[in-house]
Order: C-alpha cells, then sequence, then structure tokens
C-alpha cells in the first residue's frame, strides 16, 4: 500500500492504491486512482489508525485518508501508528504542533455476531472542540461503505457540503474486440461488479434518479436498444426498441420520464417515453442530428446536442416542447452536456484546436472553462454534490475515467489494469 | 446432450429423427438441457421403412452462397459505400454499388435489408451515433430512388463501437467512416 505517500505535499504525483484489500470472491480488477492535481487550500487533517480488537478485513482509516486526499481539499497528517482511545482527551497541542488543525479517531470492535461496531470521533486541534462523532453497525464483508461514511461526516463538517464517497460509478469496460462488460463500482473506484456482460457494445448508462436502476444502450441484438436494468435483481427490459436506432437515454428528475433519441421517423431526434416503455412521442423536430437530452434538475428543461446550426452545439429547449436557443458559441464541436446539480454550470466536450476536452459553462456569466489536462475527454458527469466531474479519456492509447474539480484544479485518474474504460457517469445520493 | 445419453437413447430404441431434433434444441452453455429422452414413452417407430430414415444434409452457408449478392462475380456482393470526413455525400465512385443495390431491391420486393452506418473514432460517442445514422439514411434515400421501398430498409447505426480497421491512423479512419448494406 501507499498510503504513507499521501501526506507528502511535495511529490507531484501522488498515488493511492483503490484496492486496500483484495477480497477474495471479487475476481474483477480494481481500478487504481491517481492524483494529479489538489486545491489551491488544503485542509490539514490527521486520522488516526483506528482502536481495534482484531485483524480487519479492511483497514477502515486508510479508506478514510484516501477519501478525503483524493478530494483535493484535504491534506492528510502523518498520524503515527499508535491508536487513540475514544474515551481519552486527545492531545491537541501535540497534533496542532504537528500541524493537523482537525483530529479523527476512531474504534472497530467485532461482534458476536459477525457483524462490525465502528465508532469514530472528530476534533478541531485548534478550538480543541469536539466536532463529530458517529456509531455505526455494519455486517461483515462491507467495512469500505462505514469507512466512506465517516469520511463524508469529517468532509461535510469541515467544507459545509455534502461528501460523495459513499456514492457508487458506473461505466463500461471493453475487455477485448467481442467483450464489454457495465460495470458498477464505489465512487472510489473499489468494490467494482459487473451488472451486465455482453458480446455487443455496451454505451451511455444513466442511474435513475434514486439509483436503484441503470438506462442504457446495449447492440446485443446487433443494433442500439435502450434498456432499464434493475441493479439488484438484475431484471432488465427493452424500453425503446424501434426501427432504426434508440439510444442517449435520460432520466427525469422525478424518474418517471425518459428522454430518448430514436430515428425512427429518419435521422437523430429526441423523444419522451415513460420509464418503463411506451407512449413515446417526439419532442424536436429539425432535420439533422438532435441527441443527447439532459434534464435541468428541475425537470423545466432539456438540453441536448443539435447540428442545425451546421456542426454540433448544445441547445436548451422547455421540457414539454417549443422552440429551442443555442446554449454554446465557443468552437464549432461541442457535445454531451449535462447540468450541474444547481442548474448553474454547463459540462460538456469542446472540440478546440483538435482537441476534446471537458468544458464547464457559468450560465449565468457565460464563462466557459476548460477543466481538464487530457485531450481526448467523453461523458462528462457531475459527482451529485457538484464539486467534480467524472469523465472518460485515453491516455497511451487506453480509455481510464478521470475526475477534475469544477475550477480544474483536483484532477485524478482511475485506470484498470487491462481493458478501455469508458461510459462513466456518477451515481446519485443514496439517501 | 452428452454422448452416453446419446447412446443410451439410441440403444433403447429411440428413433433416430427424435433424437436430432432434441439436439438442436440443446443450449450452447447447457442452462437449458433438452429433455432426457424417455425410451419408455417415445412413439413405437422402432419398425419404420428404411427411406423414413434417409437424411438430405444442407449446408446453410453454402445454400447462402448462391444469393446474388454473396457472388463474388455479381456486382451485389460490394456492399459497403465509404464517406470523407464530417460527410454524409455519397460519393459518385459508389454510383455503381448504390444502382445495383438498388435496382436489385426494387425488382425484388421480399427482399430485406439492414443499412449500418459507422463512424471513425473521433468525438463522442452518441454523437457519432447520431452521424452513423446519417450516413445510413443517405444510403437509403439513394436506394429508394432507384424504387427500393421504405419498409424494405431499415436504417442503424454502430456509430465508432465496431471499428473495421483497428488504430489511430488516417488509413484505419477511411475504413471506419462506412455504411454497409446487410441482406436478411
Amino acid at each position: 500500500m501507499t498510503e504513507n505517500t499521501i501526506d507528502r505535499p511535495s511529490a507531484a504525483r501522488r498515488t493511492v492504491c483503490a484496492a486496500l484489500v483484495s477480497l477474495p470472491a471479487v475476481s474483477l480488477a480494481q481500478l487504481r486512482v491517481e492524483i494529479t492535481g489538489v486545491g489551491s487550500q488544503q485542509f490539514p487533517i490527521a486520522i488516526a489508525p483506528f482502536v481495534r480488537d482484531s485483524q480487519l478485513p479492511v483497514e477502515i482509516e486508510s479508506v478514510v485518508r484516501a477519501d478525503l486526499a483524493r478530494s483535493g481539499l484535504f491534506r492528510i497528517v502523518e498520524a503515527g501508528g499508535a491508536p487513540i482511545p475514544l474515551n481519552a482527551t486527545p492531545a491537541f497541542a501535540d497534533w496542532k504542533a504537528r500541524g493537523a488543525d482537525a483530529l479523527a479517531i476512531g474504534s472497530v470492535t467485532r461482534l458476536a455476531d459477525g457483524r462490525f461496531d465502528i465508532r469514530y470521533e472528530l476534533y478541531d486541534t485548534v478550538q480543541q472542540a469536539r466536532l463529530d462523532g458517529a456509531s455505526v453497525v455494519s455486517p461483515a464483508g462491507n467495512l469500505r461503505l462505514p469507512a466512506h461514511q465517516i469520511a463524508d461526516r469529517i468532509y461535510e463538517k469541515l467544507t459545509g457540503e455534502r461528501g460523495v464517497f459513499a456514492t457508487r460509478i458506473a461505466y463500461v469496460v471493453q475487455t477485448s474486440r467481442t467483450a464489454w462488460e457495465l460495470h458498477i463500482a464505489d465512487a472510489d473506484g473499489a468494490n467494482p461488479q459487473a451488472a451486465l456482460r455482453s458480446r455487443e457494445p455496451i454505451i451511455s448508462p444513466a442511474w435513475s434518479p434514486d439509483g436503484s436502476r441503470l438506462a442504457y444502450v446495449s447492440f446485443e441484438t446487433g443494433k442500439p436498444v435502450v434498456y432499464v436494468h434493475t441493479v439488484a435483481t438484475g431484471a432488465r427490459k427493452a424500453v425503446a426498441n424501434f426501427r432504426g436506432s434508440n439510444s442517449a437515454p435520460a432520466w427525469s428528475p422525478d424518474g418517471k420520464t425518459l428522454a430518448v433519441t430514436l430515428t425512427r421517423e429518419g435521422n437523430s431526434q429526441v423523444f419522451l417515453m415513460n420509464a418503463d416503455g411506451g407512449n413515446a412521442r417526439r419532442l424536436t423536430t429539425s432535420n439533422g442530428i438532435d441527441t443527447e437530452p439532459s434534464f435541468s434538475p428541475d425537470g423545466q428543461s432539456i438540453y441536448f446536442t443539435s447540428d442545425r446550426g451546421g456542426g454540433p452545439q448544445v441547445y436548451r429547449m422547455p421540457a414539454n416542447g417549443g422552440a429551442a436557443q443555442r446554449v454554446t458559441f465557443n468552437g464549432d464541436y461541442n457535445i454531451s452536456p449535462r447540468l450541474s446539480p444547481d442548474g448553474k454550470l454547463l459540462a460538456y466536450v469542446g472540440r478546440r484546436g483538435g482537441q476534446f476536452k471537458v468544458h464547464v459553462l457559468d450560465l449565468a456569466s457565460g464563462q466557459e472553462t476548460p477543466v481538464t489536462d487530457t485531450v481526448r475527454d467523453e461523458s462528462p458527469s457531475f459527482a451529485p454534490n457538484g464539486r467534480m466531474l467524472l469523465y472518460a479519456t485515453e491516455v497511451n492509447g487506453r480509455g481510464i475515467l478521470a475526475s477534475a474539480s469544477i475550477d480544474g484544479r483536483v484532477r485524478t485518474r482511475l485506470s484498470g489494469p487491462s481493458g478501455d474504460i469508458r461510459e462513466p457517469t456518477w451515481g446519485p445520493f443514496i439517501k | 446432450m452428452s454422448i452416453q445419453r446419446f447412446a443410451r437413447a439410441a440403444m433403447a430404441g429411440t428413433v433416430f429423427a427424435f433424437v436430432l431434433a432434441g439436439c438442436s434444441s440443446v443450449d450452447l452453455d447447457e442452462q437449458k438441457p433438452a429433455p432426457v429422452v424417455d425410451a419408455a414413452s417415445s412413439s413405437p417407430s422402432t419398425g419404420a421403412a428404411p427411406d423414413s430414415r434417409a437424411v438430405a444434409p444442407v449446408d446453410a452457408q453454402s445454400a447462402r452462397s448462391v444469393e446474388p449478392f454473396n457472388d463474388p462475380a455479381s456486382p451485389l456482393y460490394k456492399k459497403s459505400v465509404y464517406f470523407d470526413f464530417d460527410s454524409f455525400v455519397v460519393k459518385s465512385e459508389f454510383q455503381p454499388v448504390i444502382e445495383a443495390h438498388g435496382k436489385y431491391l426494387a425488382s425484388t420486393k421480399n427482399r430485406r435489408v439492414v443499412i449500418e452506418g459507422n463512424t471513425d473514432e473521433r468525438g463522442g460517442r452518441e454523437y457519432n451515433l447520431a452521424l452513423g445514422q446519417k450516413r445510413a439514411e443517405a444510403v437509403k434515400q439513394r436506394l429508394m430512388l432507384l424504387g427500393a421501398t421504405d419498409s424494405q430498409i431499415e436504417t442503424v447505426s454502430l456509430g465508432k463501437e465496431k471499428p473495421r480497421a483497428m488504430g489511430s491512423t488516417e488509413e484505419a479512419w477511411a475504413q471506419n467512416r462506412r455504411a454497409d448494406i446487410v441482406y436478411k
């Protein structure tokens, strides 16, 4: 493990292995996380080793440290090897002297039934005050989830914003010329599980707003068809399988409606339909391409890609139909629009000088910012707290996932040991 | 269908044709094994005449090869139309391909084709899917000018998902900017 490299701020590139433990039951390759940029201001925090009474399958504090470091907003201060008991008052002055403005301590106890009792406390070493504390009982075999939940609590206490470490992502891996898999993993890339395997392409996965279902495009019948797939059960249904091509599913915020691209009346046009299939009605009417619909968070507007003006640009129209307005004006190629959760930012892929980069547009000011250090970007997707963008790109000829903060300062890369990874989509907060 | 089961069933006097029928329904991954042939309940046909056991072999692939679109000597053998970068214009050099298939479809109304549009790897997956669709549509419109009908032609796109040529070279990209006419 490379945990001890996290608190070296001088390291230009710091690598955190997402696979802190290899579960024997999981045969899928773990993604590797590489941090390539950090925030301008980082909060120094120490996460002491948790008190434990036996060997654990997952080292909780390592997961918490990796989560906070990956956000780019925290600097992990070396905490030494000695656990701090929860009932003792930490030596605040010592921790302050080490440079930690906050300190998290905790314990893990194996219960008689095999579950784990996990407790944690967060202190402000400057004010010498307790900021937070929590206790959770977790089933054996999933200790990463409580670790992510503790990281979320720390993130929220210290930044004022909700953390996304306990959320999940979905993405597609192509492992050979004839093998595709739709994976679901923790937000840090750990615990990847295949929801679907196919000998034909899979593209455009999209989480339902409640995180229980994925809509996606599968070519398993020889052409693009839109499916809705219940993740927990594997039950799936072809919801858009019309003559021609069916693609680009997007959920309405209430989860009842899908916007899809159909070609049953000629070129690609945006339609609305019930999320369980049926009642398809055409929304756009252009002579060219209208595709990649994306609802605004309030459900009132749909952003989409259209070549009605020549090259592809992003347009916006009322979700119940009506005139479309052009939204992007820089460059001659802007595609794959996604709205931030607060509806204020638009992310998309813009081609500038032959390079494809994720851009963020402030809709109020019109300010456009490229936010990545890569040049073959695709499929941006906002984290549910709106702070980060997950996207696909290519480095050294291989598809990888990458993330960037909305200001472009914090960047990470997630890559697997083999296979092309693409089409990421960040899942919602789970209530 | 295991060899042992086959042997057991055959020895028990099961009708040969029935066993063959059972074989054809065996799922490749054996998730749904074919029903075990029960000699006792099979129809009493052990006394059937020898001609009823005759088998006339048919090779599906060679049968299909007699179709004109599978005959290398036929103008229908060429089924791909290639496009310039970011273009949907069917170039004049592909007019012979268009004419051959357009006239054939016009004169053979029971034939159905799927036109699959493809793109090179540059750009987004969904937008490329739409570009490939535009190429397939362009070929369809040209075929219909020659008398093929809408109901004979389904246009679909594979976008950049199924490249014929691998690699990021101009040559590979040119191979992949393509619409294929696929007979059903």
